[in-house]
């Protein structure tokens, strides 16, 4: 059987841990682990967890609830192509069958595997609590659709509504999803990056071969980067009783996310664990051994690390290659789409049978000043995947917005951290409730006298109620009296990175004069490549 | 108001039979100031919006009037609220301490290891049944039940039973509204919480010599709980694993006797049981609205209203459950209901505590009632229901049956 915990609604309430133990485990208060494939034999005490789940956050052999069949239909197409097999790709082929689309359905994936969940990869595979194979989504009821897996895409021929495939073929269709979501950035150095025991981590192939490494016995293994997926691996390298040093060119881990101030305190938390961080240092060269194997690593102070594995998590890079040429708003950025997920094209204007959804996706966000967007966030995923399937076969007149607050998690350390809004879209921060010291808070952020965000460390079960304040754009900082609040409440600056904008590698040439004529050329769009 | 608004009926001992009835009305005014200036919340929506809004206090002693309640000496030495009755950090740092004990992170499998323990508990009543052709299902069997498990667990004697359920009763008294002010009540809680306390620091005392395997002794002799806490939250486990699971597990067999097509599906599908158990919670709940009143703490915006700080806050949460905006046909008693988020163990921080518990006793109950009582049938309906509006259940529950089959033989026959 395969659980499914929609993590963006776990509350940590941890009624299933007392229900199903062997299947079920909280780190410490809030913090969930749990198996994916629980034996069959289990099933009747994972089935007792899944309903006493006060916030039905847990589901066997499903995805959760799909929204309702939509009221009216506008023209139904008959093709619907969705390039990008993955968690947005699977939740929008099922939204569009929920909602009624009967036609032919072809989804298009460049891995050979049918859809899996990613999240578990930097935890339970790399643990090998559960191998790689194992972290298929379940699919409940058959989608009737047609997989062309393990074929690239490498065209979009919008004239003639066609996506080119590696292998020659061309595939027609009248509603086009992207969301083929985004790649590991690799080692700049191909020479290093080569390097037996330099690993990246983004697919089950990646968390394969970094779980057999690692429960192979190393000496130490580096962490190059401190965002969410650096700082879970090492999280979990430590919990395997690994030594780990994690480098960070920012002030603290995290500090891209959640700015400076959570960042110091996710430093120490490293710290207390163990971790041997490395902060305000890039890695400037990985060195080999002269047989090909990784011995270490130059940081751009002149110190080294010894290590015989470097996991490289420098983010990620959007699959945007094999739109190169297309004709649509596709680079660096991801691809550019309205807030229905509707793609615009290089002239900016939106298309109607192309759209956009998850990873890739860069969308305007009103309550973000209507700033362009891009989340790498499951459940951004689910909800913009919904919406944009719901919108491929609406009438005009009934499209949706896709709205949803980001919502993101990350266990680490024993930690359960959730975030609700924009972190990065701050210039103060304030902790309102719970303890730094004991590593339960709420802090909140603010811009420009408005709530824009919260992020949780165990403390999940407030979260909605700030996702409520930013939804009403509540003042900030909040001056009400409340539970659990610190003796001292007082803003400080968010120490938000400078946000550098990806746009700047976006090279438009624009002609024309007569505006029937004008018209836009994208002539660089960053060093996308092909697939 | 001469024939009272929809709250005061909700109160009304005539109204106990059934209350749901009076929800509608209830809930046309989702957020209702009361003559008495408190407000009572009966939307689903709203209900929940609250139970995780950290502007509402569950502390009372942020009421001035209750604050000020201080014992004569031959009451001390009084004790501190419960944890249910306290804020964040207090609460969160007692819960977790009784958690240690009881759950996970610490002792995930403590309640699960029970489940033995319980069906033969549970096989134990019923077989006490045999050769009778009427039951009181509260008497003979959902309250010795639910009792037996918690001293068990606390590590109370059998024997001082008698003695505990008197305190509890009036503990139980002193949530319902209906008996007195709110500072009348607190007053009497604190009395009786006096009195359980000096009970139970003997018992402590007596486990510290020669611990056993139970919760006060590991609480005790762990030493992280000072022990006014510890007497605390001893009383508020005792009476809350006494005084609810009786009314779940009666408010069950109600329900399914009520609903003789799903009682007969049981027989056939025990696996039903989990999700049974949850309709229950929602359709007819044992705790209609937290004892525990909660205060604002600011003045809080909702459901086209204000709060005005420093107002109590009453929480219908056995409305809310019933609310048609959230649960399609609400009235309707479904046990294959999906997305089933009831309000039945609250929500938030202070969601029960002992949810777990009553799950396992109530699946475990049912489940071998309706396998072993042949035909059975209500005798009165409704039945006689105890006085409280919050923690409603009946008296007495009398079912007469043709006979009550063995053990072996009812589960050889599934």
């Amino acid at each position: 059987m395969r659980v499914v915990v929609d993590l963006t609604r776990c509350q940590g309430y941890g009624q299933c841990a007392f229900a199903a133990p062997d299947v079920f485990r909280m780190a410490r208060n809030e913090a969930l682990m749990y198996e994916l494939n629980p034996d069959d034999s289990r099933r009747a005490q994972v089935l007792r967890a899944a309903a006493a789940c006060p916030v039905q956050a847990l589901v066997v052999d499903e995805l959760g609830p799909l929204p309702a069949q939509a009221s009216g239909h506008g023209r139904m197409p008959e093709r619907v192509v969705i390039v990008g097999a993955s968690l947005a790709g699977l939740r929008a082929a099922a939204t569009l069958r929920r909602q009624g689309f009967r036609g032919s359905l072809t989804l298009i994936g460049d891995e050979p595997d049918r859809p899996y969940d990613r999240p578990p990869l930097s935890k339970q595979v790399l643990t090998g609590q559960v191998n790689a194979q194992q972290t298929l989504l379940p699919r409940r009821g058959e989608l009737h659709a047609k997989w062309l897996l393990g074929t690239p895409a490498t065209g979009l021929d919008l004239a003639a509504k066609q996506v080119l495939l590696a292998d020659g073929r061309r595939v027609g269709y009248d509603r086009l999803l992207i969301a083929t979501g985004v790649r590991a950035r690799p080692w700049p150095n191909p020479a290093e990056a080569a390097l037996d025991g330099v690993f990246v981590l983004r697919d089950s192939h990646d968390a394969a071969l970094l779980h057999d490494r690692l429960a192979g016995g190393v000496n130490r293994v580096l962490v190059i980067g401190g965002g969410f997926n650096g700082s879970e691996i090492a999280s979990v390298c430590r919990d395997m009783g690994l030594a780990v040093t994690l480098v960070d060119r920012g002030p603290a881990p995290l500090t891209g996310a959640l700015g400076g101030v959570v960042g110091a305190i996710a430093a120490d938390i490293q710290r207390e664990h163990g971790v041997d961080l490395r902060c305000g240092v890039t890695a400037a060269a990985l060195e080999g051994d002269g047989a090909g194997r990784l011995r270490g690593a130059r940081l751009s102070d002149g110190s080294t690390v010894e290590a015989d594995v470097a996991v490289v998590a420098l983010g990620a890079e959007r699959n945007v290659g094999w739109l190169a040429g297309s004709g649509l708003a596709a680079g660096v950025w991801g691809v550019g789409c309205d807030a229905g997920c509707r793609a615009f094209n290089v002239n900016g204007i939106v298309c109607d049978d192309v759209f956009v959804a998850g990873d890739v996706a860069r969308f305007p966000h009103p309550v973000y000043g209507y700033q362009f967007l891009t989340l790498e966030h499951w459940g951004n995923a689910m909800a913009q995947a919904q919406v944009a399937a719901h919108n491929m076969i609406a009438a005009s007149s009934d499209l949706w917005p896709h709205l949803s607050l980001p919502v993101f998690w990350s266990a680490q350390f024993g930690l359960n951290i959730k975030s609700v809004g924009v972190p990065t879209f701050a210039d103060e921060v304030v902790f309102t409730q719970g303890s730094v010291a004991d590593r339960r808070f709420v802090a909140v952020y603010g811009y420009h006298g408005r709530i824009t965000a919260a992020v949780t460390f165990d403390q999940a079960m407030w979260l909605d109620f700030y996702r409520d304040l930013i939804e009403q754009a509540a003042p900030f900082p909040p001056t009400f009296d409340m539970v659990g609040k610190p003796g001292k409440v007082q803003p400080v600056p968010a120490e938000v990175p400078q946000r550098i904008s990806a746009l700047h590698d976006a090279t438009v040439v624009v002609t024309g004069h007569d505006p029937a004529e004008r018209r836009a050329t994208l002539v660089t769009a960053g060093p996308g490549r092909a697939d | 108001m001469p024939d009272g608004n929809a709250y005061d009926q909700f109160l009304d001992y005539a109204n106990r039979a059934n209350p749901y009835r009076l929800f509608p009305e209830l809930r046309k005014t989702p957020v209702a100031r009361q003559p008495d200036g408190s407000y009572v919340v009966s939307t689903y929506d709203e209900i929940v919006s609250l139970l995780h809004d950290p502007r509402v206090s569950s502390d009372l002693r942020n009421v001035p009037e209750i604050a000020a309640i201080a014992l004569p000496p031959e009451h001390a030495p009084q004790l501190p609220p419960e944890f249910i009755r306290r804020d964040p950090p207090d609460h969160d740092r007692l819960r977790s301490l009784a958690m240690k004990y009881f759950g996970p992170p610490h002792s995930p499998d403590r309640i699960s290891r029970l489940t033995p323990r319980i069906d033969r508990i549970v096989t134990d009543l019923i077989d006490g049944l045999a050769g009778r052709t009427r039951i009181d299902i509260v008497d003979d069997f959902a309250y010795p039940l639910p009792v037996t498990v918690i001293c068990e667990l606390l590590g109370v004697p059998k024997a001082d039973e008698q003695r505990l359920h008197a305190w509890s009763q009036l503990l139980v008294g002193t949530n319902d509204p209906t008996t007195g002010t709110i500072v009348e009540r607190n007053r009497r809680r604190f009395e009786t919480m006096a009195e359980l306390g000096r009970y139970f620091d003997d018992l402590v005392e007596a486990h510290l010599r020669d611990p056993g395997d139970d919760l006060l002794s590991a609480l005790a002799t762990d030493g992280e709980m000072a022990r006014p806490d510890l007497l605390s939250t001893a009383g508020l486990l005792f009476v809350a694993g006494h005084e609810t699971t009786v009314n779940l597990v009666t408010n069950g067999m109600l329900t399914l006797l009520r609903h003789p097509d799903v009682l007969e599906r049981l027989r056939h599908e025990p696996e039903l049981v989990v999700t049974a158990v949850e309709e229950l919670l929602r359709y007819e709940p044992p705790i209609q609205m937290p004892g525990p009143r909660r205060t604002a703490l600011a003045d809080i915006d909702i459901g086209g209203t204000t709060i005005p700080k420093g107002s109590v806050i009453v929480l219908v949460l056995a409305s809310g459950s019933r609310d048609p905006e959230r649960f399609p046909d609400p009235d309707r008693f479904d046990p294959d209901r999906r997305d089933n988020q009831h309000l039945g163990f609250g929500g938030g921080i202070h969601y029960c505590f002992g949810a777990p518990l009553a799950r396992t006793e109530t699946q475990i109950a049912l489940t071998e009632l309706v396998g072993r009582l042949v035909n059975p049938r209500l005798v009165t309906d409704p039945p006689p229901y105890r006085h409280p509006p919050n923690l409603r259940g009946p008296e007495h529950l009398l079912v007469d049956v043709d006979r009550v089959e063995p053990v072996t033989r009812a589960r050889a026959g599934g």
